[in-house]
């Protein structure tokens, strides 16, 4: 067993007094060991990233600060260094990555000035020397054409390519430890999964030690050789990453893994009469980035490609597909939010994109949307009640049968209709969800098109609101139109599969057979890109029925 | 707006000491502005006593060259600056919310011309352009606040055509859109009440920079002559600004005073209304 | 292509987009002229009544005014293409003369500041910036804030009342001191002296509207993920400062500095005139005065025109600043 080279005694960090707790983290205790991966899971607010900033003394000044414990980097406290000395150490024996690359790295400089600061900085090399290594240590990251690169700006590479040069950044030094927080969270499946295993491969070949923050058990399962697990500022659990995964000890542990989403496909009840409700026909959209009025060279990109689909009643179709695939733009041309160029959508007979404006009105409530953006998606400043109840007021219904209207969606969702006179700030991520699904339900749709509508939740949160969608669904035998990047939610939900890429649909089926076997070159790509696909939960919520009820993250109305 | 809303909004505004000096300062202007005329029934054109009377004497302000009570004029001043600031910012807030608005929603070509249209507007020296009208249109209180009026609202426009673009691609507003609901409604009920604070923070900074161009304005000579104005007073007394320099200086503090206390009961309105740098 | 024929290209494209605005600000003058209560040959020649019946004659002949509307439209354009804005009865000398001869000043006054300006603005709101809510940050944001409240006219005649009349120190008005007849770098310092009033005069304003701009615009950066970036390099808090923030936040300043030229060119109108600074404000204030129209609707076009010009020059400066700027 390898030496253990960061050691974290009874870290306790303060949150400032307007905060809903009083610690971010109390009481943490950890070793990192030379040559290991150690992965922090947690929800969002569990502590994982103050207690990744704290270690590299990077926690926004007056508001957090550590009040106790220790944190032993090679036996030297890192809480009691001079800032001067904490300086000299970041970088060459402790560095981080960050999750958002592009954020993360200054606009205005190029690449190869951004890392050649930390050599410049921590070393006495000459220029020449400098570039060398900036070279080498690019080559290293599998960045091509480093010379290239070298002079490019953040805003003219790729994600990937940023998040690779950022770990060119941390590593150029080669220290012993690094923190990665979310390294591959605002990355899409394939290049987070080239992303992964730079960092598992340069992490065994150079022997260090990675603390790696993440809130996905998928990722653990890829990487992880142990795991500590973080629920509200406490570690309640850790271990190997195969006992944890496979056996874990603790009921929040279990309850989070039982929450991961699994790869088998349900089994659809769908029954194989049921008509067509809605067929989309060679459907295209063009965007056209030009402005002006002289001749400014315009690039078109192609959003939706002579797009073809049907969806019967009852059935939910799965609209799979990387940032950029032009999923959610064909979704909105669906339910026309955006006019598309040409092609037809035919719903309850009618060619929506035939209808005026004027006529389109009265044909909208068939077809409803769900957002993914809990926050974005409420009126802030209209209560709960008349949110649900402007839909139907809209279309003519009476007030008080709106109202009536929403307090029993209300109740359907799982709310309390007290919630009704309440504002949508009042709720939390989860909740507003249920609101939103609430409001669209109110018009009573032909079809609801759910649009990422789990994506920003917390796992637990997310298993609930998929759970609620598939209860509505077969009781009102529901049509869904359901986008997602993410082939776990989409196997928990479709009945069939729609892939797309660069606005085309590669691979079209049932939800059984592509998981199967994927055929189109892209799909499988896909598929193998999906992070811990080898793993599989020991519980699950989605078909051992794990109780969630009493789950501390929904906050009682 | 709810109440609780309103609340906060006046625990967190009073808690700005800055804020609420400019407001206090704000008030006694007013005051003067709505009462003065009444202790002053005289027209402030109206000879006094002897001219160039010191300050503190016999007239708590003195007199000007004329002879006239320069407290008189720093009064009725107070109302032609207040007036003509709030007029033409509220002319100016309402073209500049119509057209940002119909920009910003529509998008597409209605955007690019509009928004053309307000680039040229903000590119022409708007000063120099208020000169013209007022000279062209001969100086009075309407002309005066058309040409603030017609060169104020670009800036207005162009915010409120942002905050329209960033609501209308909102999911909130999505989702009203897909419910059915008329372009008119959407605006009215749901985009308009979420961008209310940043129209009226820019708005009430807006008559700020309206008295100040009302009052360059009038130092050049181009004010109603029939009423009284600071920066007329001190365009009269420039002459004379050896022998009776406080001719000069009084009705500019008054100037100064004013604006002041408006920038800051917006700073304070800004503070309050974006709770967001609320830890800065 | 390389970066300075893309420059090149932008450039032109950008002097192609001013045609629409320019001829937009024509149709404005022509538009005003018309406006005007009379006849628009009374309203060129000045209302006071003083223009010989000749010279009323040769207007009605240059403007056409007796053509159809569009007629006269289009003569117009083609009057102002060619920079004829006709003569200038008062002053015995065609318009165009009249104008030229007075950039020279206003354009040095503009060009100081400028500089004064955004330098002064920039440093302070930096300075302010760095350490917010301090004694520091508290002195430089009052003085913003009663320089942006302060009108300009106010400041140059109480500081003529200062410096000039009481200190004697520098002279209150015009750009040389006529009777002294410098040359060479005696005349370079007399100018200089008699600068330095007015520049400060209208500088204040701006610089106090660019350190509350520099001052948020720091304490934004500041909290940007790059910032802790470098800061998890090892840099110190004033590297961070000067390598990483200040050109990030200054760039809001910069595009600032160009919205304002135009109100700048207004408030040279101002200043020239309680300075006596012999530049196209003054000009304009006297046209006023004299009820020269004529000629204060050629300065309003030529003023819009030195806008557009100096726009594109700091849109053109905006492009070695932010590398993010498309130049297609």
């Amino acid at each position: 067993m390898d030496e253990t080279i960061l050691q974290i005694r009874n870290l306790t960090v303060d949150l400032p007094p307007w905060a809903d707790r009083p610690q971010a983290v109390s009481g943490a205790n950890l070793e990192l060991r030379r040559n290991e991966i150690l992965c922090v899971v947690g929800e969002s607010g569990s502590g994982k990233s103050v207690m990744a900033r704290a270690i590299m003394g990077l926690l926004p000044a007056p508001h957090l600060r550590a009040s106790s414990g220790s944190i032993l980097l090679e036996g030297e406290d890192l809480l009691k260094v001079s800032p001067a000395r904490m300086r000299s150490i970041r970088c060459s024996r402790i560095s981080m990555i960050f999750q958002e690359p592009m954020t993360a790295l200054n606009p205005v400089k190029t690449i190869g000035v951004q890392i050649d600061e930390v050599l410049a900085l921590h070393t006495d090399l000459p220029r020449r020397e400098r570039t060398k290594r900036i070279v080498a240590m690019m080559e290293s990251v599998s960045l091509s054409d480093p010379l290239r690169l070298i002079r490019a700006y953040p805003h003219q590479i790729s994600g990937g390519q940023r998040q690779r040069a950022m770990i060119a950044m941390a590593l150029i030094l080669e220290p012993p430890v690094v923190i990665a927080d979310e390294p591959t969270t605002a990355l899409d499946v394939t290049t987070q999964s080239q992303i992964l295993a730079l960092i598992r491969q340069i992490q065994s070949s150079r022997h260090m030690g990675v603390l790696f923050i993440t809130h996905d058990f998928g990722v653990v399962a890829e990487i992880a050789d142990r795991v500590a697990v973080m629920q509200q500022g406490k570690l309640v659990e850790f271990g190997d990453a195969q006992q944890v995964l496979n056996a874990p000890q603790h009921s929040y542990t279990r309850l989070l893994i039982a929450a991961v989403p699994g790869l088998t496909p349900r089994e659809s009840v769908l029954n194989s009469d049921a008509l067509p409700v809605l067929s989309v026909n060679a459907l295209d959209k063009k965007y056209r980035d030009s402005s002006g009025f002289f001749g400014r060279r315009s690039r078109t990109v192609h959003a939706a490609q002579t797009v073809t689909l049907s969806v019967r009643r009852g059935e939910t179709l799965g609209l799979v597909g990387e940032s950029g695939s032009g999923k959610s733009t064909l979704a909105r041309c669906i339910a026309r939010l955006i006019d598309a160029d040409s092609g037809s959508v035919v719903l309850r007979d009618v060619d929506l994109m035939k209808l005026s404006r004027r006529q389109l009105r009265s044909h909208r409530k068939y077809i409803q949307m769900v957002f993914q953006d809990p926050y974005g998606s409420l009126d802030p400043r209209r209560t709960v009640g008349k949110l649900i109840a402007e839909g139907p007021i809209v279309h003519g219904m009476p007030e008080t049968e709106a109202f009536a209207r929403a307090y029993s969606l209300l109740e359907l969702v799982g709310l309390d209709r007290r919630a009704a006179e309440r504002y949508p700030h009042e709720f939390s991520g989860g909740q507003r969800q249920r609101i939103g699904i609430a409001r669209a339900l109110a018009l009573e749709p032909e079809i609801l098109v759910a649009d990422e509508a789990v994506s920003a939740l917390d796992v637990s949160v997310q298993a609930q609101v998929l759970r609620l969608l598939a209860d509505i669904r077969d009781r009102f035998n529901l049509t869904m139109l359901f986008i997602t990047h993410d082939l776990r939610v989409a196997a928990q939900v479709c009945d069939s599969i729609a892939v797309m890429r660069y606005g085309t649909i590669v691979e079209y089926g049932s939800t059984a057979s592509v998981y199967a076997a994927p055929q189109h070159p892209y799909t499988q790509e896909l598929f193998a890109a999906i992070p811990g696909r080898h793993w599989h939960a020991p519980v699950s919520a989605f078909s051992d029925g794990v109780d969630f009820s009493n789950e501390p993250t929904i906050r009682s109305v | 707006m709810k109440r609780a809303d309103i609340i906060e909004f006046f625990r967190r505004f009073s808690r700005n000491r800055a804020a609420l000096i400019g407001l206090a300062i704000l008030i006694i202007i007013v005051i003067a502005a709505i009462a003065g005329p009444t202790w002053y029934q005289e027209s402030p054109f109206a000879l006094a006593g002897r001219p160039f009377l010191p300050p503190f004497g016999h007239y708590l302000l003195g007199t000007d060259m004329l002879g006239r009570d320069e407290l008189a004029g720093i009064i009725y001043g107070a109302r032609t600056s207040l007036l003509i600031g709030l007029v033409a910012t509220v002319f100016a807030t309402l073209l500049g919310v119509l057209m940002g608005g119909v920009a910003g929603y529509y998008g597409g070509v209605v955007d690019e011309v509009l928004m053309r249209l307000t680039e040229i507007f903000q590119t022409i020296p708007s000063f120099i352009f208020a000169i013209l009208v007022v000279a062209i249109l001969s100086p009075s209180i309407e002309s005066v606040i058309l040409a603030i009026a017609v060169v104020s609202w670009p800036p207005m426009a162009r915010l409120v055509r942002g905050e329209f673009q960033a609501m209308r691609n909102r999911e909130f507003v999505q989702a009203c859109i897909a419910m059915g609901m008329t372009d008119l409604r959407v605006i009215v009920v749901h985009i308009l009440p979420n961008c209310l604070s940043t129209i009226i923070v820019t708005g009430s900074l807006m008559v700020a920079t309206a008295i100040l161009t009302e009052s360059a304005l009038s130092f050049l000579g181009l004010s109603d002559p029939n009423v009284m104005s600071w920066g007329f007073m001190v365009g009269a007394a420039r002459d004379f600004l050896q022998r009776a320099w406080w001719l000069c200086a009084i009705p500019g503090v008054a100037i100064l005073l004013t604006v002041l206390a408006i920038n800051l009961v917006g700073d304070g309105l800004n503070d309050a209304l974006n709770p967001r740098l609320r830890h800065l | 292509m390389g970066l300075v024929t893309e420059r090149a290209f932008y450039v032109v494209r950008r002097l192609l987009q001013a045609v629409p605005t320019i001829l937009v600000i024509v149709s404005l003058n022509f538009m005003l002229v018309h406006l005007a209560p009379g006849n628009a040959a009374d309203v060129l020649a000045g209302e006071a009544g003083s223009a010989t019946p000749q010279y009323m004659a040769f207007l009605r002949h240059e403007f056409g005014l007796d053509k159809p509307l569009y007629l006269q439209y289009v003569d117009y354009l083609k009057n102002v293409v060619t920079l004829n804005f006709g003569y200038s009865f008062r002053d015995g000398m065609p318009v165009r003369e009249l104008i030229l001869q007075r950039l020279g000043p206003t354009l040095l006054l503009m060009g100081t500041t400028i500089v004064l300006s955004i330098g002064v603005g920039v440093l302070l709101g930096l300075f302010a910036g760095t350490r917010p809510n301090s004694f520091r940050d508290n002195v430089i944001s009052v003085f913003a804030l009663v320089s942006y409240a302060t009108p300009l006219f106010w400041v140059g005649l109480m500081l003529i009342l200062l410096f000039s009349i009481h200190l004697g120190w520098l002279p209150t008005s015009g750009m040389t001191n006529i009777s002294a007849f410098y040359a060479g770098w005696q005349l370079v310092g007399d100018v200089i002296r008699h600068l330095i009033l007015p520049a400060i005069t209208l500088s204040l304003f701006y610089m106090a509207l660019y350190v509350r701009l520099m001052r948020a615009s720091m304490l934004e950066q500041s909290g940007m993920d790059y910032v802790v970036t470098a800061r998890s390099k090892g840099l110190t808090e004033n590297a961070i400062t000067f390598r990483h923030v200040l050109r990030n936040a200054c760039l809001p300043v910069v595009t600032m500095a160009g919205v304002q030229i135009g109100n700048l060119l207004g408030g040279s109108v101002v200043v020239e005139t309680v300075f006596g600074w012999p530049g196209i404000g003054l000009l304009a204030f006297r046209a006023l005065f004299a009820r020269d129209l004529n000629l204060l609707l050629g300065i309003f076009f030529i003023a819009a025109c030195l806008v557009i010009f100096v726009n594109i020059l700091v849109d053109v400066i905006y492009t070695f600043l932010d590398p993010r700027i498309q130049l297609r």
